[in-house]
């Protein structure tokens, strides 16, 4: 292996107290999801559904950059992840196109 | 023995390991978790688009988040709206948040666990610092985070029978209506991976227990929490999608 190969698989990891920072900031982006369930006037909202979507993915992102040390990794596992994360979405939106949920 | 060559990183020569390093420069068992996580994305992805286009397509209830009345098929999103049946006869939204809102946080917690696990193998030997108290003790300990991690997930796994049951007992199956057979098989998936993930931690607190683990069984460790954390994120999509928007 070269030494640009092993220094791109050093990686310097979050520390215990980090972690535990990011489990605190996953925790209170889930109940904010849950609090917002029990209003029904967010629930009403329109923008309800977009924003508990992003707010997932935030907690998504934020598991696979840190605890999954994505952020940190070579670049070939970044790669593997990220494009059958768009293929899958991409499969599931053409299924969802196919049988009608979407419409053009 | 060690089987790498020439793709085998300076200072690794004399380990009595299997280390399998390809052309990359990287850990075969490591790409092949990665690859193992793509694929497990596609199965999810179908399984939860499954799920959605099959969401309010149900002809009898329960529904998930709506009542409904056995007899006259009358389906609202309030209970005044089904005011007319008979008691008997009213099924109420199946989808219990407050139970799984427990379960979410227990799995996220697991993950929380896991990730302290690896980083106490990784630096099982270092000294403790100086005047080190007792959260230092505890985040250099893998067996506590290793155990801790287990039980959450048994926890989880508990919470999933208690659903399951109680969804049973108030009238849906997997064979009752559309919803019940996407929830179920979406749902029943993801447990049996918790359930996989259990042995899998389980096996390697016995390893911990019996020989120990230290840096060098690092990567070993390392590909157990990928594929925990895997299992924590697929959950945080199901959560969202299936249980909080309606």
């Amino acid at each position: 292996m070269s030494d640009d190969a092993k220094h791109a698989t050093e990686t310097h990891h979050p520390t215990g107290n980090q972690y535990l920072k990011i489990a605190i900031i996953l925790t209170v982006i889930t109940a904010i999801e849950v609090w917002a369930y029990y209003i029904p006037a967010l629930v009403a909202s329109p923008l309800f559904n977009p924003a508990l979507i992003i707010m997932s993915a935030l907690k998504f992102a934020i598991v696979v950059l840190y605890y999954m040390h994505i952020k940190f990794d070579h670049s070939l596992f970044r790669l593997l992840f990220t494009a059958s994360l768009i293929l899958a979405m991409c499969t599931g939106t053409a299924l969802m196109f196919l049988f009608g949920v979407f419409k053009l | 023995m060690t089987v790498a060559t020439a793709d085998t990183p300076a200072g690794h020569e004399g380990h009595h390991e299997h280390v399998h390093y390809t052309s990359t420069g990287l850990e075969n068992r490591k790409i092949a978790i990665w690859a193992l996580i793509g694929s497990e994305c596609m199965l999810f992805a179908s399984l939860i688009s499954t799920y959605l286009i099959y969401k309010g397509r149900s002809k009898v209830g329960p529904f998930p988040h709506e009542w409904s009345c056995k007899t006259s098929n009358v389906v609202g999103k309030t209970a005044e709206l089904v005011a007319g049946c008979a008691p008997a006869d009213v099924l109420k939204p199946i989808l219990d948040i407050p139970v799984t809102s427990q379960s979410t946080f227990v799995l996220l917690m697991s993950s929380l666990a896991m990730v302290l696990a690896l980083a106490a193998v990784e630096n099982k030997g270092h000294p403790l610092p100086a005047g080190a108290g007792w959260w230092d003790r505890c985040l250099a300990s893998s067996k506590f985070w290793l155990m801790a991690t287990a039980v959450m997930g048994v926890a989880f796994i508990g919470y999933q029978s208690y659903e399951f049951t109680s969804f049973v007992h108030e009238g849906l199956t997997i064979k009752t209506n559309l919803f019940g057979s996407s929830f179920f098989t979406l749902t029943g998936f993801h447990g049996a991976h918790v359930t996989v993930g259990v042995l899998w931690l389980m096996s390697l607190l016995w390893i911990d227990r019996t020989r120990g683990l230290g840096p060098k069984d690092e990567l070993v460790v390392d590909i157990c929490a990928l594929y925990w954390h895997f299992v924590d994120v697929v959950w945080i999509v199901i959560f969202t999608l299936v249980y909080l928007i309606s």
